[in-house]
């Protein structure tokens, strides 16, 4: 088999994807750290060698701190939501009923549609004289300024990832519910147990490393979030719901500061590639066959 | 029997509920594009039927923005994208799941490490690539395209998916074509790329959404309105109407139809669940 293929067939394959992966992801992750060494600020044209000085700054940054604050309360609030919830959904819609698949459709599709579309849907709900704050005064409550107010902007703009979501892993989380062996709800069901026991007993021991799973993923994606907060809220007010992704761009594309960006992007890597390691070598390998 | 049909009630109630969550935000939007001048969009208690019926504020966004325009780019860019992610995919895959050679190990760990990279911590470099390669649109509209493209060309999870499907095929059906004299790339092409179809469509469509919907890497490098993808134009909307939520919302129910439409075709390949956590996260 060996020889058939010959000496440079392997490479000859390898080579344009190879070539893309080099241009697009290995030198940029690079150059990356590199860039986070210099000091742009004075001029775009003329970077100054500033060892680790971007860092140091980044780190004594009130703004960074609230940043990265903010995108661990992203994580903190949507990873369980999106875990848990997807999960009741999923189980509810793997009862023999009728209309899975319209249910399955309509929640499937906040996914497929556009992020910027969603936004701006959201962005409507939560308008001040919004149909949003109409239900909340019904209910005897103030207007909320959902996306003004710095206490409810981040929450506000969580909902909407949590909201997109729903569909993507309430559908991973039914694949997974395939592969619980029916024997044992049966066996649930002759010894009398209601509803939760059943699958609090059965279910979630069962589907435990798709929890898992799910958890990382979401994790990994509520790191990345942008789009949400662009279109929404520029991550204001007061950088109330300015995430790190946000701030990079921010930093990088409109302050022209491209080593604190830069600085920024290695602490975003970092962090990312500690919940991507989990993910691979836990929850993944037989994707990858390591 | 009967306690099943009343607990089977409640099921139906909550999945009701979570899909008029769901929808609703759209339904909303559908609604106040549809509303004329005459009502307050304002109004207290909110009307979801609109008393005002006109197409007037579609007919107006069509008029005033280049929705065509968008639509071929994002055509462009999408097909592009998939075209690439197809054949780099399926050519990298393959070695990796059959062939032996020095550096496997290297080449195997080196496209796993790039999962571990977000686009958006490296996005910085890859503009400044994108650059000095001369692939923006003020070069011209080609390399502008090219520069969308590029990036996303390939994916290590399209490269794995790629490399799965070769390695489900038996090994005769390759021994059988080298026996009948065919070099390795007739192998490729004429027996093994048409074993692995349904992973190339799997891949096809997932790619195609990714990129449909890929709004930070063409809002860095788009200069030109004609150059716009539809998130981009969407978010544009915003710009050129201020204020005016009629336009603002049926310009971004026009920019949604095509997507829908390719779900609802496509359907069963998103919520069948054979193809689980195939959209990037």
């Amino acid at each position: 088999m060996f020889k058939y293929y010959g000496k440079y067939a392997p490479y000859l394959f390898l080579l344009p994807a190879g070539i893309v992966l080099l241009i697009f992801f290995f030198i940029p992750f690079f150059q990356t750290v590199i860039l986070s060494f210099y000091d742009y600020s004075a001029s775009i044209y003329h970077p100054v060698f500033t060892g680790m000085e971007n860092y140091l700054k980044l780190f004594q940054s009130p703004v960074f701190y609230k940043v990265l604050w903010n995108t661990f309360l992203y994580l903190f609030v949507a990873v369980p939501v999106l875990a848990i919830f997807p999960l009741f959904i999923a189980i509810l819609i793997n009862q023999k009923i009728k209309g899975v698949t319209l249910y399955k459709i309509l929640i499937y599709l906040p996914v497929i549609v556009s992020i910027v579309v969603a936004a701006i849907a959201f962005k409507w709900l939560y308008a001040d004289q919004g149909i949003l704050n109409y239900l909340v005064t019904l209910l005897g409550f103030n207007p909320v300024g959902w996306l003004t107010d710095p206490n409810w902007a981040l929450y506000s703009v969580i909902w909407v990832t949590i909201w997109k979501g729903i569909g993507y892993y309430m559908i991973i989380y039914l694949a997974a519910l395939m592969s619980v062996p029916k024997e044992l709800y049966e066996a649930c069901d002759i010894d009398g147990a209601n509803f939760l026991t059943k699958h609090l007993t059965v279910t979630i021991p069962h589907i435990m490393p798709t929890i898992a799973l799910v958890t990382t993923i979401s994790a990994i994606s509520a790191m990345k979030v942008f789009a949400e907060i662009y279109v929404m809220t520029k991550g204001g007010p007061l950088n109330s719901s300015k995430t790190i992704v946000y701030y990079i761009y921010e930093r990088a594309f409109e302050n022209l500061d491209l080593g604190y960006a830069s600085a920024m992007a290695v602490v975003l890597l970092v962090i990312v590639m500690i919940f991507s390691l989990i993910n691979i070598f836990c929850f993944e390998r037989n994707k990858y066959q390591i | 029997m009967k306690n099943l049909r009343f607990k089977n009630i409640y099921i139906h109630i909550i999945l009701i509920a979570v899909s008029l969550i769901s929808v609703f935000p759209f339904i909303w939007l559908i609604s106040t594009s549809l509303k004329g001048p005459a009502e307050n969009i304002f109004a207290y208690p909110p009307a979801i039927i609109p008393e005002d019926f006109t197409w007037a504020n579609y007919i107006g966004v069509w008029h005033k923005v280049d929705f065509i325009g968008y639509f071929i780019n994002s055509m462009i860019v999408a097909g592009g994208t998939v075209l690439l992610n197809l054949i780099l995919s399926a050519m990298a895959g393959y070695p990796l799941a059959r062939m032996e050679f020095k550096g496997k190990k290297i080449a195997f760990f080196s496209i796993l490490a790039t999962i571990m990279i977000p686009f958006q911590a490296i996005m910085l470099p890859v503009y400044l690539i994108t650059l000095k390669l001369h692939l923006v649109d003020t070069v011209n509209n080609f390399a502008g395209f090219v520069g969308l493209i590029m990036p996303f060309a390939v994916s290590a999870f399209g490269i794995f998916l790629m490399r799965q499907a070769f390695l489900g095929i038996p090994r005769e059906m390759e021994e059988a074509a080298i026996v009948d004299g065919c070099s390795v790339w007739q192998v490729f092409t004429k027996v093994l790329l048409p074993m692995v179809k349904p992973s190339l469509a799997v891949l096809a469509i997932f790619t195609f959404i990714g990129s449909w919907g890929e709004f930070l890497w063409p809002s860095i490098v788009l200069t030109k309105e004609s150059m716009y993808t539809l998130p981009v134009g969407v978010n544009n909307l915003q710009g050129m109407f201020s204020s005016n939520w009629r336009f603002i919302a049926a310009g971004s129910i026009l920019a949604t139809i095509p997507i829908v439409i390719f779900f609802l075709a496509m359907q069963r390949y998103f919520i069948s669940g054979e193809n689980e956590g195939a959209v990037k996260g």
